[in-house]
């Protein structure tokens, strides 16, 4: 494949992507028409759903599903292994934590205008990540099956403790924490989308900036070393922009599952393993797959919704299992 | 002669058990170095530490004179490339994308891909004759296209040192004589230093001016080649003896197999 392919395959999903974004918030439980939000005062708060509720949810579908889908490649990059993700490797888990713990102190800060919520999810992935980590670390010889291991424990272990903790706060709490561990993205007025976006879009632009490493990494981290990349220093700069996304994402979201295994898998199917066509597209891909995703949610049983973690997880499941039975040697190693 | 690469009293751990002892080497620019003896004497290890995959250890390693440690991994990856064993893995890039990555040390997070690159990439690959496998991928090569695409690769960082783990290890004699072939021209034409690690005694008395052996992490002969031609200093080494013959055609000894099948 030529680098003009890939570069063309890049466009088309810029393309598709622009127009999900577009034609998603006019499907839902009511359909809504380009006459009634160009026209605000004949279309009976038709205008209202559109902007306040239908493009505030698909934006931050877009951006959740952006931020885990190259997370996830981050992940599975670096450690030469499609298995590695956010999700796998507790990192989701350790920012549900923080925000759970977040939800429960009460508390209600801002530090620079950035919620108290957003910082304790990503302080709660930045220690599952380092935990997990520095535990396959400390034992040498480690290899990637023993971290999705540790992963898979610290995982266990932050949920015990999340169902702990809902087990001894009061019923209001309980209802608020579960609900938001199933992975939602309604909201109302565009306040959520902007607390997510710089934590996406600066955590992007950091793995971006990692492309030639990760190139290089997914060669074995030997080879990256002898080439010149820092290896240690990669990864703890991967691991800040990867905390910093599931954090901000997981913390209004919830943990959406899959997202971040599927998309940059499916993605090296499409376009190859360089990383600097895959960041790209599997940030494109990922965000256009969570609105569809969130869509479906909002059609399937309708009137209600279901939460889009369900409809992830349901299609996201049978795609694990795939890739333990099938392909994934050919295609990281 | 220039010295590049000088190594002073090293010794280095993993964990508690020590891999390196008190090991002093210094390599001459354009030298072909051979670095042999039993498994487990410490030879990956010392290369491996040397491109810096392994950091720590006592003494000192010196490149172009400067200690190891004042350099950062990009600029030592301008001086000192390193080919690793073959592992096997597959990896999922062509010959050409995986050359490319070699120019890594000459890239900023900001630049894409340059002429300049494009033209080293193209300079390695015409050295090592691997032009015409230019778009294959690495999965489909055989082991010795694959070796000399590594070659190629580590060519492209421009260093002036290229370390070898084992080049010609599970290849048939045809493609042993190519990768030797092969190093042999990038020693001549472009006065890289070639140091490698090998198991074949003949191999490292033919294909370098010098040999060190390491024994159990230490150094137990270093010196010209031919003078290690005997059983005096390999029986110090491997801990058997050989038989030697006269090669027919350059007159110098070889060891052959001592053991005949019935």
């Amino acid at each position: 494949m030529t680098s003009r392919t890939r570069a063309l395959i890049v466009a088309l999903l810029a393309v598709a992507a622009l127009a999900v974004i577009v034609l998603t918030p006019l499907f839902g439980l009511t359909s809504i028409s380009w006459s009634a939000i160009l026209h605000p005062s004949s279309g009976g708060g038709q205008a209202d759903i559109f902007w306040r509720l239908r493009v505030p949810r698909v934006l931050m579908a877009f951006l959740a599903g952006a931020g885990l889908a190259i997370s996830g490649m981050a992940f599975q990059g670096m450690f030469r292994n499609a298995l590695a993700t956010p999700f796998t490797l507790g990192v989701s888990s350790g920012a549900s934590l923080g925000a759970a713990l977040y939800t429960l102190s009460g508390a209600q800060l801002a530090i620079l205008g950035i919620s108290g919520i957003s910082v304790a999810a990503f302080a709660g992935a930045l220690l599952s990540i380092l935990l997990v980590y520095g535990v396959t670390q400390a034992r040498r010889g480690m290899s990637t099956g023993t971290m999705l291991l540790a992963g898979v424990a610290v995982s266990f272990l932050f949920s015990s403790v999340i169902l702990f903790l809902q087990y001894i706060s009061d019923f209001t709490n309980t209802f608020l924490i579960l609900r938001w561990i199933m992975g939602g993205l309604s909201v109302v007025g565009f306040g959520s989308v902007f607390d997510m976006l710089p934590f996406v879009a600066a955590g992007s632009l950091i793995v971006f900036f990692q492309r030639h490493e990760l190139n290089l990494m997914t060669t074995g981290e030997d080879i990256a070393a002898s080439r010149g990349v820092n290896v240690k220093s990669t990864k703890h700069v991967l691991f800040f922009a990867t905390s910093l996304m599931v954090g901000g994402i997981v913390a209004i979201c919830g943990p959406i599952g899959f997202v971040g295994m599927m998309s940059p898998h499916i993605c090296r199917l499409l376009i190859g393993p360089d990383h600097r066509y895959l960041a790209p597209a599997t940030l494109l891909f990922g965000g256009t797959f969570l609105v569809l995703c969130d869509l479906l949610a909002q059609l399937v049983i309708a009137p209600a919704q279901i939460p889009v973690g369900v409809i992830t997880a349901l299609l996201g499941g049978p795609f694990f299992l795939w890739l333990l039975v099938g392909s994934s040697r050919d295609l990281l190693g | 002669m220039q010295t590049v690469i000088d190594i002073n009293d090293f010794s280095f751990s993993i964990g508690r058990k020590q891999i390196l002892r008190n090991v002093s080497l210094s390599v001459e620019a354009g030298e072909t170095l051979s670095i042999i003896g039993p498994n487990g004497a410490g030879k990956s290890t010392l290369l491996r530490c040397i491109v810096r995959i392994l950091t720590g250890g006592t003494g000192s390693i010196r490149i172009h004179g400067k200690p190891l440690e004042s350099y950062s991994q990009r600029e030592l990856a301008k001086l000192v490339s390193y080919v690793p064993q073959a592992d096997g893995r597959v990896l999922p890039f062509t010959v050409h994308e995986f050359a490319l990555m070699g120019r890594y040390p000459h890239l900023s997070p900001f630049s894409s891909i340059r002429e300049a690159d494009e033209r080293a990439v193209a300079d390695a690959l015409a050295l090592t004759g691997m032009q015409e496998f230019r778009d294959r991928h690495l999965g489909t090569l055989s082991g010795g296209e694959r070796q000399k695409a590594f070659i190629a690769a580590a060519l492209c960082q421009g260093a002036g040192i290229i370390l070898l783990d084992e080049p010609t290890t599970f290849l048939d004699p045809k493609h042993q004589d190519d990768v030797h072939r092969t190093l042999g021209r990038i020693n001549r034409e472009s006065g890289v230093t070639i140091v490698s690690v090998t198991h074949d005694v003949n191999t490292a008395a033919i294909c370098s001016r010098r040999v060190m052996a390491l024994k159990a992490g230490a150094v137990a002969y270093c010196g010209p080649s031919e003078a290690m031609m005997n059983n005096d200093i390999l029986q110090e080494i491997y801990g058997k003896q050989f038989i030697f013959a006269t090669h027919p055609v350059t007159g110098r000894p070889v060891v052959v197999p001592g053991e005949v099948m019935p």
